[in-house]
């Protein structure tokens, strides 16, 4: 019964967001204010209608409903109650409801929280969205249809994979997924400044916050997905380039170009078809993203749907959506105008070459990407682009602008004389070029010593958190009221801006000493048997016996000294889940400031001994903090008081240069 | 400068760092393409003999065999119709499993064997990698498939 009551509330969600996709776009063409006001209340019942279906699939999982196939097929009744929830995405079916019920959720955000916008502009912008829900929840009724029968019904569930069982599968997918659709919101007001014809200032500032929220999101779901793979998968590795890694990655940089695009739309009204272009590309690589990973086409630890018909549907949709929204942009776009013009070196110009970086290794990282693909379709021949490609590619188009990140922010609106810039920042760079040469004297050297390359990468990441630094300084001395007084008169945005840059360069110090300096070992080892790596030693003392509630494991136990001192006792664990039948690696992991220690079991060699492989990867947690340190920075940035101020009692910005609108053709 | 010359500008240090990049990719893409070969391919001496590429492939029943130090391992990669052995010296993933799908990255060592230094690991028991499939697919179409078991 609650399945069939799942599927007719998704029907009943595909009818209003026809409505909410068809009559508050004609009543903002034609004038019409009833239809207009539609779109709130629709964006509302599209809302609990695929909240209402989620929660059937919800419950089919706790209450153990094995005929429902996708129930059976991904939990189990002896599955803990946290992970036979979190099994409502773990097959393709259900991360296409989550994926439509998060769409549902930020359009019903945009309706609530957008007071301040024009009743029209609001009614387009929600338009977009249903009409993105609408294709969502065709392929959920007609290709994936998460409440389909099983008759006569399982007597007991399939298990949700034993890679899933984690924690991180409760937090990873849905953030993901809050950034991955949060970008639609970006989308659907570019979409709707083109179809109205308004684009000014103001649509960069409404649209501003949510992009940035979407951002941080986004940011966050890529580094609970990295730090689930650091601990789940058991190499030790963070990032591997996975195809489905950079489908999520490739977003991050054009939305990270985007944002700072925004910014100078709205100081500056310039780059303003740039920054609609922006929206239009970050929002396809986001469905790009969703091909990829659903399709089968790539072989990953992530690929889902092996099942060429869905990825068709997919293709479509996302053809329909990219293809028409370029065109409407190929149209309309044209007689935008141009903003406040500016000099060569100037604050515009250097976000600009930053937008380019960005959107080079985004298309760097895409081209790698879809290579494999393409050969396979074109010439049958398999092969495949690992990590050195990416590497080889992405560190050297980044450098640029990591140096170009400091200097942004010390640079002047419209123009920003070289003198004026190299006297604001000779400090920072003499900080980061002392950082570079004495911080390889005082860290440990690790196997391979230190290369050019470590060197530079520690200049780099000296130089972002000292340029941020160096313009926090400049800007709070001088005042009369001291600098306290000073430092609170600051917008949230601007400490937004100074945490995020600051995090980046923190992400790129522990990233270069994690992947450039750490040690491994692979061996095997007899019950009471030690080994040393990296100053520390690590004794085996054998395996027990232990049983959870729904697997059998061998627990080892490992406890690491250093020159005599206790430091960590480890567990890492070998699971067998009962209901696959299937083995997994649980690896042990001692967390400190400046190195983790990795252990994890691999297999009995005999009796008494087991191998094992080891990792010391220095300043490791400096990743996961660099990367908090940017979604808190999004965070501040997205929550500036400027963007709740009631914007209605106000007119909207004109700002340096014209405030060029497009001519005004139909009720704005 | 005027406006026109500043624009033209623009563009063509956009388009130079553009090419920078291009050929940056380029190189990178030459120099770090792993092909991917089937074990009929490799018997066949399609793979290249001083090259690091691919094979995939069914591991062979019964074709697991460790050795003594603990950490190698050999076993037999085949596509039903061919088979190539191969040894690893490692800790294999999670999810390698005799009869289910592999594929191993590495080179051929003169004897014909070949000598990984990657395990592709699986996403869970039943599923197979597409390239393995395809291998296992074009080899049970041009010849009649022997059995999977290790020759005795």
């Amino acid at each position: 019964m609650i399945p069939e009551i799942g599927v007719f509330s998704l029907v009943l969600a595909l009818l209003v967001a026809l409505v909410q996709g068809t009559l508050p776009l004609a009543g903002a063409h034609w004038g019409v204010a009833g239809w207009v006001r539609l779109a709130r209340p629709a964006a509302l019942g599209q809302f609990v209608f695929a909240a209402m279906a989620f929660a059937c699939l919800a419950w089919s999982f706790l209450d153990n409903d094995f005929s429902v196939l996708y129930v059976a097929s991904n939990s189990h009744a002896e599955l803990p109650a946290a992970y036979r929830f979190a099994a409502v995405w773990g097959g393709h079916e259900g991360s296409m409801l989550l994926w439509l019920c998060l769409l549902t959720a930020w359009a019903l955000a945009v309706a609530l929280f957008s007071r301040q916008l024009p009743d029209a502009y609001v009614a387009r912008v929600l338009a977009v969205m249903a009409w993105l829900g609408v294709g969502f929840l065709l392929f959920l009724l007609f290709l994936s249809n998460p409440f389909t029968r099983l008759m006569p019904p399982a007597l007991e569930g399939r298990d949700l994979n034993p890679l899933l069982q984690d924690p991180g599968m409760v937090v990873h997918p849905p953030i993901l997924y809050m950034g991955y659709v949060g970008f639609s919101v970006a989308f659907a007001f570019a979409i709707a400044a083109l179809l109205s014809g308004e684009l000014n200032a103001a649509w960069a500032r409404w649209s501003r916050p949510w992009t940035v929220a979407a951002w941080m999101f986004l940011t966050l779901g890529i580094l609970l997905g990295s730090a689930w793979a650091y601990y789940v998968l058991g190499w030790g590795g963070w990032w591997f380039w996975d195809p489905v890694e950079n489908a999520s990655f490739m977003p991050w940089l054009v939305g990270t170009a985007l944002i700072h695009s925004l910014a100078v739309t709205e100081k500056r009204g310039a780059f303003r078809s740039w920054t609609v272009l922006l929206a239009i590309c970050t929002f396809s690589l986001s469905l790009l993203g969703t091909f990829l990973v659903r399709s089968g086409v790539l072989t990953s630890v992530h690929a889902f749907a092996v099942d060429p018909g869905r990825g068709l549907f997919i293709l479509a949709f996302m053809v329909a959506v990219v293809g028409g929204s370029l065109l409407l942009f190929g149209w309309r776009a044209p007689r935008i105008g141009l903003g406040g013009r500016f000099s060569v070196l100037s604050r515009e110009s250097l976000l600009l070459a930053n937008n380019v970086v960005l959107t080079v290794a985004a298309m760097a990282v895409l081209i790698g990407t879809l290579y494999p693909l393409a050969l396979d379709v074109l010439a049958g021949q398999k092969i495949s682009v690992g990590p050195p490609y990416f590497e080889a590619v992405f560190v050297p188009i980044m450098v640029p602008a990591i140096f170009l990140m400091g200097v942004g922010p010390v640079a002047r609106w419209k123009q920003a004389p070289l003198p004026e810039l190299a006297r604001r920042l000779r400090w920072a760079l003499a900080a980061s070029g002392a950082a570079a040469l004495l911080l390889p004297l005082t860290l440990p050297a690790g196997p391979r010593g230190w290369s050019a390359l470590s060197t530079f990468a520690l200049l780099l990441a000296g130089w972002a958190v000292a340029s941020a630094a160096t313009h926090a300084w400049q800007r709070f001395r001088g005042a009369p009221g001291g600098w306290l007084d000073r430092a609170r008169r600051q917008p949230r945005g601007w400490y937004g801006m100074l945490v995020a840059h600051a995090g980046i360069g923190v992400f790129i110090f522990g990233a270069t000493m994690a992947n450039g300096f750490d040690s491994r070992q692979e061996l095997k080892l007899q019950a009471g048997e030690s080994t040393a790596l990296a100053g520390f030693a690590f004794r085996f003392d054998g395996v027990a016996p232990v049983s959870g509630p729904n697997f059998d494991a061998q627990r080892a136990t490992v406890r690491v000294t250093r020159k005599g001192e206790a430091v960590a006792t480890l567990h890492p664990e070998k699971r067998i889940y009962r209901a696959r039948q299937m083995a997994l690696s649980q690896a042990a992991i001692d967390v400190g400031l400046t190195r983790d220690l990795f252990v994890a079991l691999g297999d009995p060699a005999g009796d008494e001994a087991w191998t094992l492989r080891i990792h010391v990867k220095p300043f490791m947690a400096w990743i996961w903090a660099g990367c908090l340190l940017m979604a808190l920075g999004g965070l501040l940035a997205a929550t500036d008081r400027r963007y709740r101020l009631d914007l209605a009692a106000r007119p909207a910005a004109v700002v340096g240069g014209a405030t060029a609108t497009l001519r005004p053709q139909e009720g704005a | 400068m005027k406006p026109r010359q500043r624009r033209i500008a623009i563009i063509s240090v956009g388009l130079l760092a553009f090419g920078l990049a291009a050929a940056l990719v380029i190189n990178a893409l030459r120099s770090n393409l792993v092909f991917f070969f089937s074990p009929s391919q490799v018997a066949a001496d399609a793979a290249p003999r001083n090259g690091a590429f691919r094979i995939g492939g069914l591991v062979e029943t019964g074709s697991v065999r460790r050795a003594s130090d603990g950490l190698t391992v050999r076993f037999v990669v085949t596509d039903l119709a061919q088979r190539v052995p191969v040894s690893y010296r490692g800790l294999l993933p999670d999810l390698f499993r005799e009869g289910k799908g592999v594929v191993v990255a590495g080179r051929l060592q003169p004897d014909g064997s070949f000598e990984a230094n990657q395990v592709l690991a699986k996403h869970d028991e039943n599923y197979m990698p597409p390239e393995a499939a395809a291998a296992l697919e074009q080899a049970r179409q041009s010849h009649t498939a022997p059995t999977l078991e290790a020759p005795p």
